[in-house]
C-alpha cells in the first residue's frame, strides 16, 4: 500500500465505524503501541472532521500482558499505558497496525478489561496478514493479504517512520 | 538496551544507563498503580520470597505490594537473626526456599555482603533489600526517581547527605546513584560518623552543616540509628541536634526550591525540626508510591535478565 | 637406611653453601656432602634421589602454625597438619596454643607431643600460652610447659592487653631462655572490625581494623621488651608503621624479631572485594603501601622470617556472612610458590628466601635445625623453583581448603620432603 491507499483505507474504516455504531457517541479509541497509536490519532481526527465530536483517545502498552514474556531472552522495554478515562459501558475501538497471530489483541483485551467493563470492543487494523493462532478477528480491516510466515509485513507511518507505506518483505 | 543482570545487589556495580533504565521502567509501572485494577500479569507463576532478617514494615510491604501487582506468588519469611544463629545458616535457609520454588529472593540482612553470598551460591535471582551498612538499592532508586520527578533530572544537582553516614546503607547507595547520574554529592555529619576515605569516592565532606548546605538543591537527612550504633560516636542527642539537626534558618542557606528528604521514620526535633518534618513528610508520601513503582521495575528487569525459571 | 641426593643445587644459607653437589643421609642425620656420587650409588641399601636441576635445601621451618588439636579436629588434626606441612616442604612446624583446651599447662603440651610423635610425619614443637586460658590475666604454667617441650610462649589469637601482665611474662621467661611471641592487636581499636580500615571497607560497609590497632601494641611490646630485656618476637606483621617501629628498635639493639606471612606480602585489602571470606584474616590484608613496607622489611632484615600462620577452618565456617566467617588462611601448601615470587621479583635472592624459611626461624626458637651440615638431623627438602603449578585447593592435604589463592598460577613444586632421614612426601 502506498500513501494514498492508506489514506483511502483509513477513511473507509472510519466510515464503517461510524455506520456500525450510528455515530461517535459512546465511542472511545485506544491505540496499541506503537503504530496503532498513530493510526488511532488519524481515525480520531477524521471522526472529528466528519461528526464534529472528539471521542477520548488512549494508548495501550501491552508488554506486561504478553503471553510470551517468559520465553524471551530479552524483555522488551515497557512503555506507558495512558487511559485517562473510563471504559465502563463504552464502545472501545481498539486500533493496531497489523493483526497476525492475534496474541497482541488478546493481551490488549486482557489489559482493557483491567480498566473496566466496556459494552463492546471492536478491533480495527490496517493490515490483516492471516496466520491466526487464536480465535480473534478484526471488525474493521484495511486490507487482507496472504503472507507466508517467513515473510515480514512492514508498516511505515509518517509520524513514526517518515513516510506512509505498507510492504511485504520476502522470507 | 537490555538489562542483563540476574541480581540487583547494589548501585555501585550498575552503570548510569542501567540505573536510568530502571527509573524509566518505573515510570510505566507507576501508571499501573494509578488504575482501578492495580495488577498486571507479567510475573504470573513466579514465586518471590521476601527473606527479611531484620524487622521492617515499610520496605517489606512495599516489596510485597510490588510483587503482587506483577501477579507473582509471594512467600514471606521474617526471622529474628538471633533465633537463626541458633539454628539454620543463611545458605541453608535460602536453599530451602529455592527448593520450594522461589526463583527470586528479596533479602534484607543485618550483615554487609549477605546478598553476595546468596548470589554466589544459589540459582535464584537475588534482590538486596538492605545489607548491613552496605547498600539499599531500592531505597536509593526511589530517592533518585523522586528527585528526578520533582527536579526534572539529576545531572548537575547539588545533593547533601546529612547524618550517620558511617552506618548507613541508604547513604552509600544514594552516593553511587547520584554520582553516576551526574550530581555533586556532599556529606555532612560529626567526624566520628563519616566513613574514612570517603573523599576517594568523590564525596566532599563537611563537619559544619551551614557550610555544607550552602546552595544545595536536595538535602537527604539520615536517621540516627539507635538500634545500630554504640552511641559512643557523639556525646548526646542534644548535641547532635544542635549541630546537625536541620532548622529553618539553616535551610535558608540552601537553594531556593530545595527539597528535603528523609528515608523515614523521622526522629522529629532531632534530625529535622517539626515544621521541616511536615514538608519532608509530603515528599515522603510521594516516595511511598514511587517505591512500589521502582520495586516493580526491579522485578521486571531482573526477571528479564534470566531470572525466570 | 641411607639416602643419596644426587646432583642438586645444594643451598645451605647457615653455612654459606650454594653449589651443585651431593648429600648423603644416614641413620637420620646428614652424613656428608660428597663431591662424587659414584661410590654411594652402588650400595643397594642406599636410596638414590636424582636432584638434577632441582634445589636441595634444609627442610622449611614454619614457626607459626595452627594445628587445631585438641578441640577443633574438624578443621585440622596434628596428623593432617603434618601431612600438609610435608606437602609444602616443611620439615618442622611450631604450633600455637589456642586449642581447646588451651595449651597452658604441661598435660596439654604432652598430649600434643605424643600425638605428634605417633601420628605426625614432621617435627612438631609446641608454643605454650602466656596466660591461663589465653585470657590475659594470670601467667600460665610457663616453666612446666618449657620442661615438657614448649619452645616459646604466646597467646596468639589474642593480645595480652594488660601491660603489667606482659611485663611479668617477659621477665619470667628469661629464666627459661625462650621468647615471648606477641600477637599485637589493641582490641579496643580493632573492635568488631573484620577487615582493614580503608577505602575498601568504606565501600563494602564493613567495620574496619585500623593499622593503629597493631602499631599501638607493637610499640607497647617493644617498650616492655626494652624494659625487661626479654626476647620479643612479633607475629604476622602487616602494617608499615609496625615495620618502622621494629626497624628502629633493632637499631637500638632491642632483642626483637619479627615474621611476615606470604598472604601479607602478596595480597592487599582489595582481595576482600567481593566479600571473599577466604581473604578474611587477622591481622587483615592491608593497603598496597603496607604490603610494600613488609616486603621492604624482608629485604633489609627488619623482618627475620617468613611464617605462614596456617589457620585452617572448615567450609561451614567460611561459607557464611562475612561478619560471621572465621579469620584465617591455610598456607603450608602455598608458602613456597608465593615466597618464590619474591625471588622472581628481585626482592630476595633464592638464598635469602631459603634462609628466611630455614636457619632464621630455627635460631629464633633455638631449634637447632634448618641446616644441612654434617651431623645435623636430616631434614631436607628438594624442590623445583621453575616448575609451573596451578594452586588447586582440592588437592590440599590439609583438612581445610580456605585459601584465597585457588586457581593462581605460580612457580615452585616440592619434589621430596625428608624428615629425620625418612622421605615423608614425594610428588
Amino acid at each position: 500500500m502506498d500513501k494514498r491507499a492508506i489514506k483511502r483505507t483509513v477513511s473507509r474504516i472510519v466510515n464503517e465505524i461510524l455506520e456500525r455504531n450510528k455515530g461517535a457517541s459512546d465511542l472511545v479509541i485506544i491505540g496499541v503501541r506503537t503504530r496503532g497509536v498513530h493510526l488511532a490519532e488519524r481515525i480520531l481526527k477524521l471522526i472529528k472532521k466528519l461528526e464534529g465530536v472528539e471521542p477520548p483517545l488512549g494508548t495501550l502498552d501491552i508488554t506486561l500482558y504478553r503471553d510470551d514474556l517468559r520465553r524471551k531472552t530479552e524483555w522488551p522495554k515497557v512503555k506507558k499505558t495512558e487511559i485517562k478515562f473510563s471504559v465502563e459501558d463504552k464502545v472501545v475501538i481498539l486500533v493496531d497496525d497489523v493483526i497476525y497471530t492475534g496474541r497482541t489483541t488478546r493481551a490488549a483485551l486482557e489489559e482493557i478489561m483491567d480498566f473496566g467493563r466496556p459494552s463492546s470492543v471492536q478491533l480495527a487494523v490496517l493490515v490483516d496478514r492471516g496466520h491466526r493462532e487464536l480465535p480473534i478477528q478484526p471488525d474493521y480491516a484495511g486490507c487482507t493479504i496472504d503472507t507466508l510466515s517467513t515473510e515480514k509485513v512492514r508498516v511505515h507511518l509518517m509520524e513514526n517512520d517518515g513516510n506512509d507505506e505498507v510492504t511485504v518483505l520476502g522470507g | 538496551m537490555n538489562f542483563n543482570r540476574r541480581h540487583i545487589l547494589g548501585l555501585e556495580e550498575l552503570s548510569a544507563e542501567e540505573i536510568t533504565l530502571i527509573l524509566d521502567t518505573a515510570e510505566s509501572m507507576k501508571e499501573v498503580s494509578e488504575r482501578d485494577v492495580k495488577k498486571v500479569p507479567a510475573l504470573r507463576g513466579v514465586t518471590v520470597c521476601n527473606l527479611f532478617y531484620e524487622p521492617s514494615t515499610r520496605t517489606r510491604s512495599s516489596f510485597e505490594i510490588a510483587e503482587k501487582r506483577l501477579s507473582a506468588d509471594v512467600l514471606n519469611f521474617t526471622l529474628s537473626h538471633s533465633s537463626v544463629l541458633k539454628g539454620e545458616t543463611l545458605l541453608d535457609t535460602a536453599r530451602n526456599l529455592e527448593a520450594m520454588g522461589a526463583s527470586v529472593i528479596v533479602i534484607r540482612h543485618p550483615m554487609s555482603g549477605a546478598p553476595w553470598l546468596l548470589a554466589k551460591e544459589l540459582d535464584s535471582s537475588i534482590i538486596n533489600a538492605g545489607d548491613g551498612s552496605h547498600e539499599h538499592p531500592s531505597q536509593a532508586l526511589l530517592d533518585l526517581f523522586t528527585i528526578r520527578e520533582i527536579k526534572g533530572g539529576i545531572e548537575g544537582l547539588k545533593v547533601l547527605i546529612v547524618g550517620d553516614i558511617l552506618h548507613s546503607r541508604v547513604a552509600r547507595s544514594n552516593i553511587w546513584g547520584l554520582l553516576k547520574l551526574g550530581a555533586e554529592v556532599r556529606a555532612a555529619g560529626p567526624p566520628t560518623l563519616i566513613p574514612p576515605y570517603i573523599e576517594n569516592i568523590n564525596v566532599k565532606t563537611y563537619y559544619n552543616l551551614e557550610d555544607a548546605i550552602n546552595g544545595v538543591d536536595v538535602v537527604i537527612m539520615l536517621r540516627i540509628q539507635m538500634e545500630r550504633q554504640d552511641s559512643e560516636f557523639f556525646p548526646s542527642l542534644r548535641e547532635y541536634a544542635r549541630f546537625y539537626g536541620l532548622r529553618r534558618e539553616k535551610l535558608k542557606l540552601a537553594a531556593k526550591d530545595v527539597i528535603v528528604m528523609h528515608p523515614g521514620p523521622i526522629n522529629r526535633g532531632i534530625e529535622l525540626s517539626s515544621d521541616i518534618a511536615d514538608d519532608a513528610s509530603s515528599v515522603m508520601l510521594d516516595q511511598v508510591s514511587n517505591g512500589i513503582a521502582v520495586r516493580m521495575a526491579m522485578f521486571y528487569l531482573v526477571a528479564s535478565g534470566g531470572g525466570n525459571s | 637406611m641411607s639416602i643419596l641426593i644426587k646432583g642438586g643445587r645444594v643451598i645451605n644459607p647457615s653455612e654459606g653453601i650454594d653449589k651443585v653437589t651431593n648429600v648423603l643421609i644416614e641413620d637420620g642425620v646428614i652424613k656428608s656432602l660428597p663431591r662424587t656420587a659414584s661410590e654411594f650409588e652402588k650400595d643397594p641399601d642406599t636410596q638414590v634421589i636424582n636432584a638434577r636441576g632441582k634445589i636441595v635445601s634444609p627442610g622449611f621451618i614454619d614457626i607459626h602454625v595452627h594445628l587445631r588439636e585438641p578441640g577443633f579436629e574438624h578443621k585440622e588434626t596434628i596428623r593432617s597438619g603434618c601431612d600438609s606441612a610435608a606437602a609444602g616442604g616443611f620439615t618442622t612446624i611450631v604450633c600455637m596454643p589456642n586449642t581447646n583446651p588451651v595449651n597452658d599447662n604441661a598435660s596439654v603440651t604432652e598430649y600434643i607431643l605424643l600425638k605428634a610423635r605417633t601420628e605426625g610425619k614432621v617435627n612438631v614443637f609446641p608454643i605454650g600460652a602466656i596466660t591461663k586460658g589465653e585470657e590475659g590475666e594470670s601467667l600460665a604454667q610457663i616453666g612446666e610447659m618449657y620442661e615438657a617441650g614448649c619452645v616459646g610462649v604466646s597467646d596468639d589469637g589474642m593480645p595480652v592487653m594488660n601491660s603489667k601482665v606482659m611485663r611479668h611474662a617477659m621477665e619470667y621467661v628469661k629464666a627459661f631462655g625462650i621468647p615471648v611471641i606477641s600477637h599485637a592487636e589493641d582490641k579496643n581499636l580493632s573492635g568488631n572490625g573484620v577487615m582493614n580500615e580503608g577505602e575498601v571497607s568504606t565501600r563494602l560497609g564493613l567495620e574496619g581494623i585500623p593499622c593503629a590497632s597493631e602499631d599501638v601494641m607493637v610499640s607497647r611490646d617493644i617498650n616492655v621488651a626494652e624494659l625487661t630485656g626479654a626476647h620479643l618476637h612479633i607475629c604476622h606483621v602487616s602494617s608499615e608503621a609496625s615495620v618502622r617501629l621494629i626497624r628502629a628498635a633493632k637499631q637500638r639493639s632491642v632483642r626483637v624479631t619479627a615474621e611476615v606471612t606470604p598472604h601479607h606480602f602478596t595480597l592487599t585489602d582489595k582481595a576482600v572485594d567481593s566479600y571473599d571470606t577466604n581473604a578474611k584474616i587477622n591481622p587483615p590484608l592491608r593497603s598496597e603501601a603496607d604490603r610494600k613496607a613488609c616486603i621492604e622489611g624482608l629485604k633489609d632484615g627488619t623482618i627475620d622470617v617468613i611464617a605462614t600462620d596456617h589457620a585452617p577452618h572448615s567450609e561451614d565456617e567460611k561459607k557464611v556472612e562475612f561478619n560471621l566467617a572465621h579469620f584465617g588462611i591455610v598456607e603450608l601448601e602455598t608458602a613456597l610458590p608465593l615466597s618464590l615470587k619474591l625471588v622472581e621479583d628481585g626482592v630476595l635472592t633464592l638464598n635469602q628466601m631459603i634462609s628466611k624459611l630455614t636457619d632464621a626461624p630455627s635460631s629464633i626458637l633455638n631449634l637447632n635445625r634448618g641446616t644441612i651440615k654434617k651431623g645435623a638431623p636430616a631434614d631436607v627438602v628438594i624442590f623445583d623453583p621453575k616448575k609451573k603449578v596451578k594452586i588447586d585447593r582440592e588437592t590440599f592435604h590439609s583438612k581445610s581448603k580456605n585459601t584465597p589463592f585457588h586457581g593462581w598460577e605460580l612457580k615452585g613444586e616440592i619434589n621430596y620432603t625428608i624428615v629425620n632421614g625418612r622421605v615423608v612426601y614425594s610428588a
